[in-house]
This record gives structure tokens, sequence and C-alpha cells, in this order.
């Protein structure tokens, strides 16, 4: 049945701040008693963009603007309102008579369709000051586990969100932290929280955001672990390249010490734990599990084979539970508002099994070829289009989309094709690709598939640790073999010799990072296997991007001699004199393009 | 600061939550400026001290400023908030220190939005 009228309700981070969430469920219930629930739908929508006044709503189809609401007005309104159709003049507001000078957040589709739950305090709150943090609900979703929930009550809230963990692997938290803490009951041992801020993929910056921007909530989600798994001691493994998180992060600890949410009796009751900061080097490794905790050990971060998982025998052999930033921080909030909130967002029913969808947003840095670059949280199950070209603006310069790389280096890249695919663990993985942790790199059609292939490939041979043959060797081989194919120099069995390396590797190797790094080969083999061919069999770069198959001419006949090439060139490779068809000496070129972009009447050709 | 229990931490909430909000107190205006790492390389620093001498300068004692993190456009960064009394907050972007001194003039001063860095008025969407 359609309903006659909806009421959209400001869930802009000003309303809900001034209690509109208060006030939807309000309005839901006064409509139930009067029975118009079937009638009028209570709708949340983006920031209405008049935040001064909140919370606000709009009443439709009347277009009615009111403001300043309490629950208290509620009966008032639905009855006269929307009961008897008259609205109420003094809860309305009388608009300024200047139009506004400028849009409002909601109207631009970079903000319009986030849904901010981890991020929910970015630029709004000091992160430098635990008031500001409490003043926005920091710190009760503590109260609340510490004072009214047991440790069982937690894990099955947790459990019932479907949270999945967001470092990558999407494995259920709530099943893992019922597995540590089992497993630290069982052996009668105190088991070992510990926060994974080592982003290493290039591209990412999520969880350095989320530390930066918000540091108590990753301390209060901490927090919140520990008192449900029974731990006294935690650790946030971070990386040295960020200082400013870490700075961020130091202070934060040391406020919430002061207030009593960290350390011995958090909130006067006999709960203990701490959490100390442990700086990483930067090695992409030591984001895998068991080279995290090697390294947090003080030894070589290098992986072991997980037999037994380290949420049985992790830091020091004891019971340890690894969750990422993002993981973390979004703890306090489904603690707060419920998992039956939670599941509202995302695909899938994770009621029965969390495996079965992916609740809640996620976190996207959204980098590459395209126009607004940033940081952004969006809904589980959106589509990559709606991402690339509603909140990324599509690409720069007008040129065509290529592929989306997810997942970072051990993701894939996704043509055109699965544009419209939902964005979440299980389509994303099913595509060839994955979650991973959330960097999202956009291609035009001036990149080259294998030399992305083989740029990753790269990064990955650098950060094997080389602890197993066929990480080590196979990376460095797939590598030779792609630096081939880019240099002009494939052979025919080249690809089928890369597929080989990439299905051996899956199989066979030590740890995720090595299982999962043939990804970027075998992905673009799927999708592109094209470019490949035609580059061993044409040895054409389609792209126009690896220098060794490109080669750049000046067309004598629309050449008109303006010089613009000749002041571009950095090697004097092109020379002429001024209003006469210039000349490109092949000898000296470097192959940098910078003639094509400077030539106004398309006279270089790039073949 | 002692250490909170849950009562403490609920009164010390409601009261942040005051300072907070613009709405009680006695400031006209507050200015954020983001200073996530982006906000940073992107000359965050430059904006938030030419933005303290134009205030030393004009000797404005009722403008509360700011830091934050990240705001989301890093693209468009330095990025900036400014929230005047009883009006939605708006968005600043591509700042340059002179730029900020006419915003702060024009918008926090003047009562105008500075259209020429003005992204947009209001506030994100969350959960």
């Amino acid at each position: 049945m359609a309903f006659r009228s909806h009421v959209l309700v400001c869930a802009g981070t000003g309303c809900v701040s001034c209690g509109s969430f208060d006030l939807g469920i309000a309005l839901e219930k006064e409509l139930g008693k009067r029975g118009l629930s079937g009638e009028v739908q209570v709708v949340r929508t983006g920031c209405q963009g008049f935040c001064a006044e909140g919370p606000v709503l709009i009443v439709q189809p009347e277009e009615v603007f009111y403001c300043g609401l309490k629950t208290s007005d509620v009966p008032m309104l639905v009855e006269e309102h929307l009961l008897k159709g008259r609205p109420v003049r003094k809860l309305m507001y009388t608009p300024p008579a200047a139009p506004a000078p400028v849009p409002t957040l909601s109207q631009i589709p970079f903000f319009a369709k986030q849904k901010l739950v981890v991020l929910r305090n970015r630029g709004l709150i000091d992160p430098e000051k635990i008031d500001d943090y409490i003043a926005r609900d920091g710190y009760a979703a503590l109260a609340k586990a510490v004072s009214e929930m047991t440790p069982e009550d937690i894990i099955r809230e947790i459990k019932l969100s479907g949270l999945r963990g967001r470092g990558g692997g999407g494995f259920p938290a709530g099943v893992k932290w019922a597995t540590c803490r089992q497993a630290a009951l069982h052996r009668g041992v105190e088991p070992i929280l510990v926060c994974n801020a080592d982003e290493g993929d290039p591209g990412a910056f999520m969880d350095r955001s989320i530390v930066e921007s918000d540091p108590h909530a990753v301390i209060e989600g901490m927090v919140i672990g520990a008192r449900a798994i029974g731990a006294k001691q935690g650790f946030v493994y971070i990386r040295h390249e960020y200082p400013i998180a870490r700075e961020r992060l130091a202070k934060a600890l040391d406020q919430a010490r002061e207030y009593g949410l960290l350390g011995r009796g958090i909130l006067d009751t006999k709960f203990d734990f701490d959490i100390s900061i442990v700086q990483g080097a930067g090695a992409f490794v030591c984001g895998e599990s068991t080279a995290l905790m090697a390294s947090l050990e003080g030894k070589a971060g290098e992986p072991r084979a997980k037999y037994i998982h380290t949420v049985e025998y992790g830091y020091k052999n004891l019971p340890t539970n690894l969750n990422n930033v993002e993981t973390w921080a979004n703890v306090p909030l489904i603690i707060n508002r419920g998992a039956a909130w939670f599941t509202t967002m995302g695909s899938g029913d994770v009621s029965e099994n969390p495996w079965n969808g992916s609740s809640g947003t996620k976190v996207f840095s959204l980098v590459g070829k395209v126009n607004n670059t940033g940081l952004i949280e969006v809904p589980m199950g959106i589509t990559l289009r709606e991402i690339i070209f509603d909140i990324g603006g599509g690409i720069p310069r007008g040129r065509a989309f290529k592929a989306v790389q997810t997942g970072g280096p051990s993701g894939g890249c996704l043509p055109a094709t699965h544009l419209d695919m939902p964005v979440d663990f299980d389509s994303l993985t099913a595509a060839g690709s994955m979650m991973g942790s959330g960097g999202m790199i956009v291609m035009d059609d001036q990149t080259c598939m294998v030399d992305v292939a083989r740029y990753f490939i790269g990064f990955l041979t650098e950060e094997s640790c080389g602890k197993c043959i066929p990480c080590r060797e196979g990376l460095r081989c797939s590598l030779d073999v792609l630096t081939r194919i880019t240099e002009g120099k494939g052979e025919e069995g080249d690809v089928a010799l890369l597929e080989e390396m990439g299905t051996v590797m899956q199989d066979a190797c030590l740890c995720a990072l090595g299982s999962s790094a043939p990804n970027p080969v075998i992905s673009t083999l799927r999708y592109f296997r094209d470019e490949y061919d035609a580059h061993v069999r044409e040895h054409r770069c389609p792209a126009g991007v690896c220098k060794a198959l490109i080669t750049y001419q000046i067309d004598q006949a629309k050449c008109d001699g303006c010089h613009a090439c000749v002041t571009a060139c950095s090697t004097g490779a092109i020379t002429g004199q001024v209003k006469y068809p210039h000349l490109l000496n092949q000898d000296l070129c470097i192959k940098c393009g910078a003639c094509l972009d400077a030539c106004k009447r398309d006279a270089v050709v790039r073949a | 600061m002692p250490r909170l229990t849950i009562d403490d931490l609920k009164k010390l909430r409601e009261q942040a939550a005051g300072a907070i909000a613009l709405r009680s107190g006695t400031a006209r205006a507050k200015v954020t400026i983001h200073m996530g790492t982006c906000g940073i390389a992107a000359g965050a620093r430059e904006i938030m001290a030419a933005l303290l001498a134009e205030i030393e300068r004009q000797g404005v004692t009722d403008v509360i400023v700011t830091t934050s993190g990240c705001a989301g456009l890093c693209s468009r960064e330095p990025m900036a908030t400014v929230e005047v009394r009883a009006q939605a907050p708006v968005k600043y972007v591509n700042l340059t220190p002179e730029r900020m001194v006419r915003v702060f003039q024009g918008h926090v001063l003047g009562g105008e939005v500075v259209t020429e860095s003005a992204l947009a008025a209001g506030c994100e969407t969350t959960g």
C-alpha cells in the first residue's frame, strides 16, 4: 500500500546531536497509537541543511518544514497535521527572504550518498579533546557494557549485528571474540587484545583517518571488547609512517586513563584493562596476524603456518583477539544502538549467520582517476557505479572508466561490466577481487592493465618476507615475466606461465600475503586478457603506457610550427623553425608524452 | 580531573554537549580547521596561523577556533567549517591564508557566506 504522506526526519549529524533519532522513534510510536502507521511513513534523510534549528523535519507532499522540535511536540504534530490535516504554525519555520547563497551538503552527491557511522565524528570534534567525544555520546556504550551487560551479552550483540572484520578477511567479529574468550577460559589464562593499525595498502588511508579524527572511538571499542573477552592487556599496532595518528592516539590513551576509562577499576568497577601502542616499521606483511604477533613480540615480522589460529595461540602463545581499527570503531555504536539497528544497513540477512551478508557500512579511500578523491563511508551493498560516479564525481577530463581496483595489492581489478555490482564482502570475492581493508583505486582508459599488474606484483615482491619459497620465488618470477611483457619481449606461453605460477601460489603459500598475491595478475587476466595478448603478440600497448611499445611522431601535415612541443620537451628531441613543421628525433625521445599534452592541433601522434 | 563513575560520565556529557553545540555559551561563532594528514599536507597549519593572526589583529575574543580531523573530501583540502551562532555550518574548500582571512572577515564578522570558497552548508548524515 502506498503511503499518503511521508515525514522526512533529518538524520544529519547536527539534528542527530539534538535528538532527531528519539524524535523519529516518538513519531513512529505516536503514528502507531493513532493507527496511521500504514498511511504515514517516517523516513530518515540526509542533512537538510538547517542544522542550527534542529531537529528538523519535512512533511510531504505538503512540503511543510518544522524545526526545533522536541519529542513532547510529537503528539500535537501527529494529531493536528497528520490526522486532521492542519499544519501546526507555531512549530513551523519562516524562511528568510534571501535565498541561500550556497547549496546544502545533501545536494552534493559526494556527501548525500554517504552514511557516517564509523566516521560519525569526523570533522566535528577535536580529536585531542576527550570531552568533545563524550559530548557526542562517547563512552556511553562502555558505561552500558560494564553496568548493564554481561560479557556474554556483549558477544551475543556483536554476533547478532553480523559485524565482519573490516581489515580484509571479513571474519565475523562476534565469532572470533567468543572463540578467544572460550580459549582463555579453557586454559585459565588472560587473553590479549590487539588493534591492527598497520594499514599497508598503497592508496589506502581509512584507518589512519579514523585514528586521526576519532581516536577515542577505537579505544572505547577495544575496552568493550576487553570486557567481553576478559582481557586485561591490549595493544595498538600502528605503523611508524602515521605520526599524527600515533600522537593523537597516545594523547587519547592518556586522557582516557586520567578519566578512569582505562587502567585499573574502569568506571569505578572491578574491571581492569590497559592499552599500549606498539610501532610497526611499515612492513606490509605485518598486517598478517601471525607476522604482526611476531613483530609485537620483538621478533622479525614473519608469519607462521596457521594450523592453530592466533585466537588460541597468538601473542606469547596467549589467546589473542586481533581486529582492525574500523572494526573496533564500529563496536561502541552497536552496543549503544543495538544489533537490530546495525543490520538495517547493508545487504543480505545476517540474523541467522553473519556469513550470509554484510551488515553496516564500509569506509573506503577513494583515489586514482576520479574527480572527488577522499575518504568516504557508505552502506554495504551500494554499487560501484554510485561510489565512482555519484560520490566520486566520475572520471576527470571526461575520460572513460576502465577498471576499479579494490582490496589493495592483493585485491583485483574489476571492469566496467561490474559497475552495477553491489559492494559487499561476498560479491567482491565472487568477482575475483576482495573487500580488503577498503582501498579503492579508479583507473581510466589511459591505464595499462599489464602495467598495473606489474606495479602491484613489484610492490608485493618487495614486501614478501621471503620465508616461504612459493611467495618469494613465485613473485620474483611473476615480476620478471610481467616486466618482460611490458618491455615488448613477451613470448607465447608467458601468460600461461603467469597463470600456472598464480595457481601454485594460491595453494602453497604460507600466509595470506602470498596466497592472495597473484590476484592482481589473475583478475586482470580474467577481465583484460586482450591487453596481455596485444602486448605479447602484437607488441602493442593499447593504453599507450608501456614505453618500450610506443613511439611519438609529429604529423607533418598537421603541425603548424607553433613551437609549444619544443618548449614542453625536456630532452631537446623536437626541433624545427617557428611556423614550419617540426621533427622529432627518436634517439633523444624519452616518451614522456609532454609534447602530446602540449600540442593543440593533434599533430603529435602516439603509436 | 578525577576518575569518573558512570554518573559522572553522564553529567560530563551534558556539560560538554553544551560546550560544543554553540547553543549555550557566549561565542558568536566557531571555526573548525580540518587537520587530518591530508589537510596538513595541503597547508592547514598555514590557514590556522593566518586565522589566529587575523583574530589577534582585530582583537576579536568571542570566536572559537578549533581543529578536527579529515572532512572526507581530501582533494579539496585545506578545508574549514564556519559555524555562526543560529546558522547552519558552512564548509569552505581549497583555502589559502588570504582566502581564510576573507572568510573570517566576510562570514564570521560580516555575517555573509563567502561564496568564493564555500562548498556547501549543513552537516553530514550519521547513522
